[in-house]
């Protein structure tokens, strides 16, 4: 029976709501919640999914804020452009990565990846006429929100909210759809193919599957939904900065997958909010987060390898278990 | 064209770096070769080796073996750390994906760095130089501070030390042995899991030893240990993996490249580094020394 | 159908396979033996492309396919197991072969039909042909050793092959399990008229249902025959002397 109830899409009506019964704060972590959760369960299809850990997958976030910035801050163009250009963008740089990236096993596909996005990192960092340079790009402006008015005569519980809260439903369609897609792809016969690579390489080549080709298509739909996510994030964060591309951030996004749960479609959507609920609540009590942090990550490691949504649902099933035999 | 005391100054200055980058890469590719793990957390280490040298120096006041003494005094501590951490903590993740190990070192990064600002804040902290190697001299128009001397004298004696223990020793063959075949070495009756508790304990003495070293000729501030761990991922990249003479051409190859690069193209120059890093991996994985991982 | 031509390896200086040419009829089953070390397995790789081959052709229904990578030739029609068992280990034991159906049938690049559902039938019905449809939602990965061994069979078959390559197909197991296995193996064989090439250990599963013997002996032909020709053979006797024969 719980199975049956379409969990996923009640969370996002629900999560419409937030703006109206909550104050602008708890908008704003939601929006950020949900674009960390697209970054996160982009970087699942790799290393949940196919099998690759990748150390550099924050390249694509910021190739995708870097370009929805630059179009539209630089170029002017509407968002309806401006961000789908920056999926496009970062899938198209992923494939060229990704191509070098897949030719090399473990260890030396975890470096490259570093490497790549150290690179993107270093070149956003000092492209001062295109990309800022040190400071970054700030005030990207936000999307045109005027034709809303003209819809609020029609509907009108659409119309009397902010800027940023007409940013946040904005965000949350367009993560929804994305997440939509994902979950698609990952439950494609497309997908079962990742999971045989991830499985057995060795095997997967012997039931006609190149592995190569694969991995190379995995890596570039990664890249290119964590571009997306990134293009969001741009305008979200009233700026673009290096950082984003930063290692440090891949590991970021890699700690929230393992932290919600890998081998699951919602984990790291999972991990994304607990993530960045608990780095609100800390933060404000002590300076001392990445502390904080690196004691759960012990903990996931030691005793919860499969994350919140993996602990979960092993309680799950031994409760079930213990139901059905009394 | 900048004249040529000019650029021999900055060929020194690219070697003087070379030499500490090679303390910590060493260590990084020890644990490497032989635990297979890229261990994250040595560039912490390296940075708590400065904070221990400083703490050190505080508390001897001053005198004229007191550097040397905190020196080899904070070496010491952190190669304890590191055999503590891993016989304690990651002794346990041997058997699970290679993913929960790197993900422990950086684990490691984010309490030890904190742990590093509660205990010594956010100021940054310098250590003057030793007596006796303060001052400078002249050499072909370029001016060489005497301990920078030091350090360029200091590294290779390191590597040849360290050499003579990997090639000499009885240590020596077993890590040699074990980069190769672990498995074997085992059944062969040798005590596997202490040798890879000196492994560590060894690379984190190097780690220390290099960041006590650096902290009179840099600041000590939160944060080089992510900056530096990058670095010695690139110099062990471009000398191999596990290559002991690898990781040392790599980390003068990274040195010359760094200086000259900031130098002559100032703004490609990080940039440079890691093109370099890319370019090793997509054409020679195994880098300029190393073997091809089985 | 499956042609050998004098096929070598070497590695650093020691040669795991040297020359070695036999032909394997159509329909019929046939065995490589030999020593341990003496190269089966590597002879093996080296036909299904998963190590190249130093010099030799291998050519399969009239065409040269050398060096063709794995995932290529299996679309040619060649099946074959390997000697550590290789299966997905966390996937179900249905989902492993209907992964194998998935990839054969060419849907695998389908990014948005949910998988679920396809290829039900195909996939029950080869499960209950190797005996585990009982087990088909069972992780593969807990399965008892044999039954790895039959569900790595099954997805071999899954790729309707026209020849099957296996490696030790009976290594790890105990007699009654050995019995049962082969008479799988042969059952299906004949059901699929399939051309079968296997490796083995256990001499008398090999003299009781090969047609046809090659015998390897570092690397070397040593004899190529029939289970007669071979068991007469004084060559493969001075090999073998002091092998223990079940």
């Amino acid at each position: 029976m719980m199975r049956r109830v379409p969990w996923a899409l009640l969370v996002f009506l629900a999560a419409f709501s937030v703006p109206a019964l909550a104050s602008r704060f708890y908008t704003f972590l939601a929006n950020d919640v949900i674009i960390w959760a697209l970054f996160a369960t982009s970087l699942n299809l790799l290393v949940g999914y196919t099998g690759l850990v990748s150390f550099g997958h924050a390249a694509y976030f910021g190739i995708g804020a870097y370009t929805t910035g630059i179009l539209m801050k630089k170029l002017g163009l509407p968002f309806l452009l401006a961000f789908p250009a920056a999926g496009v963008f970062a899938g198209a740089c992923a494939l060229v990565f990704g191509f070098f990236c897949v030719r090399l096993t473990r260890i030396y596909f975890a470096m490259l990846t570093l490497a790549f996005a150290q690179i993107v990192w270093a070149i956003c960092f000092k492209w001062n006429e295109v990309t800022g340079g040190e400071q970054g790009m700030p005030e990207i402006p936000y999307p045109s929100f005027d034709w809303v008015d003209r819809v609020a005569t029609i509907l009108p519980f659409v119309g009397g909210y902010r800027t940023s809260d007409y940013y946040y439903f904005t965000s949350l369609i367009l993560v929804g759809v994305c997440l939509w897609l994902l979950r698609r792809i990952v439950h494609s016969p497309f997908g079962r193919m990742l999971t045989t690579i991830r499985e057995n390489a060795e095997r997967a080549e012997f039931i006609g599957v190149n592995v190569r080709r694969y991995e190379l298509a995995a890596f570039v739909l990664a890249g290119g939904f964590a571009g997306l996510a990134g293009g969001i994030f741009g305008i979200f964060n009233r700026g673009v900065f290096p950082d984003f591309a930063y290692w440090t951030k891949s590991s970021e996004v890699l700690i929230m997958t393992l932290l919600g749960g890998m081998g699951t479609f919602y984990g790291p959507a999972v991990g994304a909010l607990v993530l960045l609920w608990l780095n609100q609540q800390i933060v404000s009590y002590t300076e001392y987060w990445p502390l904080v942090l690196g004691v759960i990550l012990v903990l996931l490691l030691f005793v919860f390898p499969g994350g919140i949504v993996g602990a979960l649902s092993d309680l799950w099933r031994r409760l079930d278990r213990r139901r059905r035999h009394a | 064209m900048p004249d040529l005391s000019f650029v021999f100054a900055q060929s020194l200055s690219g070697l003087t770096a070379a030499m500490f980058l090679f303390l910590i890469a060493a260590g990084l590719s020890l644990i490497f070769g032989v635990l297979r793990v890229l261990n994250f957390a040595h560039g912490t280490f390296y940075m708590l080796g400065a904070y221990s040298a400083y703490q050190f120096v505080q508390w001897l006041g001053p005198g004229p073996g007191t550097f040397w003494v905190a020196a080899l005094g904070a070496a010491l501590a952190i190669a304890a750390l590191g055999g503590v951490v891993e016989r304690l903590l990651f002794r346990h993740l041997y058997g699970k994906e290679e993913l929960y190990q790197l993900l422990f070192t950086y684990a490691l990064v984010l309490i030890l760095s904190d742990v590093a600002k509660i205990i010594w804040g956010t100021q940054q902290k310098s250590l003057s130089r030793p007596p006796g190697l303060t001052g400078s001299f002249s050499l072909f128009g370029a001016t060489i501070p005497f301990y920078n001397l030091f350090i360029l004298l200091l590294g290779p004696a390191i590597a040849l030390a360290f050499w003579f223990v990997l090639q000499r020793t009885r240590m020596g063959r077993f890590i040699r042995a074990a980069a190769l075949d672990r498995e074997t070495l085992g059944a062969l009756g040798v005590n596997v899991d202490a040798l890879y508790m000196w492994v560590f304990v060894l690379a984190s003495f190097l780690g220390g030893l290099g960041g006590a070293l650096i902290s009179p000729m840099r600041a000590i501030v939160p944060g080089m240990d992510t900056e530096v761990i990058v670095e010695a991922f690139v110099v062990v990249v471009i000398g191999g993996l596990g290559s002991f003479w690898g990781t040392f051409l790599g980390a003068i190859i990274y040195g010359q490249v760094l200086s000259f690069g900031i130098l002559f193209f100032p703004r490609f120059s990080i940039f440079s580094v890691f093109a370099l890093m890319a370019a090793v991996l997509i054409v020679r994985p195994w880098g300029l020394l190393g073997r091809p991982l089985r | 159908m499956l042609e050998v031509r004098g096929l070598s390896k070497s590695f650093a200086g020691f040669q795991a396979v040297g020359d070695v040419s036999f032909t394997v009829a159509q329909g019929s089953i046939s065995s490589i033996i030999g020593p341990n070390g003496a190269g089966k397995t590597t002879l093996f790789n080296l036909i299904t492309g998963h190590l190249p081959a130093d010099a030799g052709q291998v050519v399969f229904k009239g065409r040269d396919v050398t060096g063709i990578a794995p995932h290529d030739l299996c679309r040619l029609g060649m099946g074959r197991s390997f000697q550590r068992t290789n299966i997905f280990p966390r996937l179900t034991v249905f989902e492993n072969i209907q992964a194998a159906f998935v990839s054969h049938r060419g849907r695998g690049w389908n990014l948005l039909t949910p998988v679920a559902r396809l290829y039900r039938e195909e996939t029950e019905t080869l499960l209950d042909a190797v005996g585990l449809l009982g087990q088909a939602e069972e992780i593969s990965g807990f399965l008892s050793h044999g039954g790895q061994k039959q569900l790595e069979l099954g997805i071999a078959l899954a790729l309707e092959p026209e020849i099957l390559l296996l490696d030790e197909p009976t290594a790890g197991m105990s007699a009654t399990e050995t019995r049962e296995s082969i008479a799988l193996i042969e059952r299906l064989t004949h059901e699929r008229r399939l051309t079968l090439l296997f490796t083995e250990h256990d001499m008398e599963v090999v003299f009781s249902i090969s047609r046809r013997i090659t015998v390897l002996h570092q690397g070397r032909v040593i004899a190529d025959g029939t289970p007669d020709e071979v068991r007469r053979d004084p060559e493969v006797r001075r090999v073998y002397l002091g092998e223990k024969h079940r």
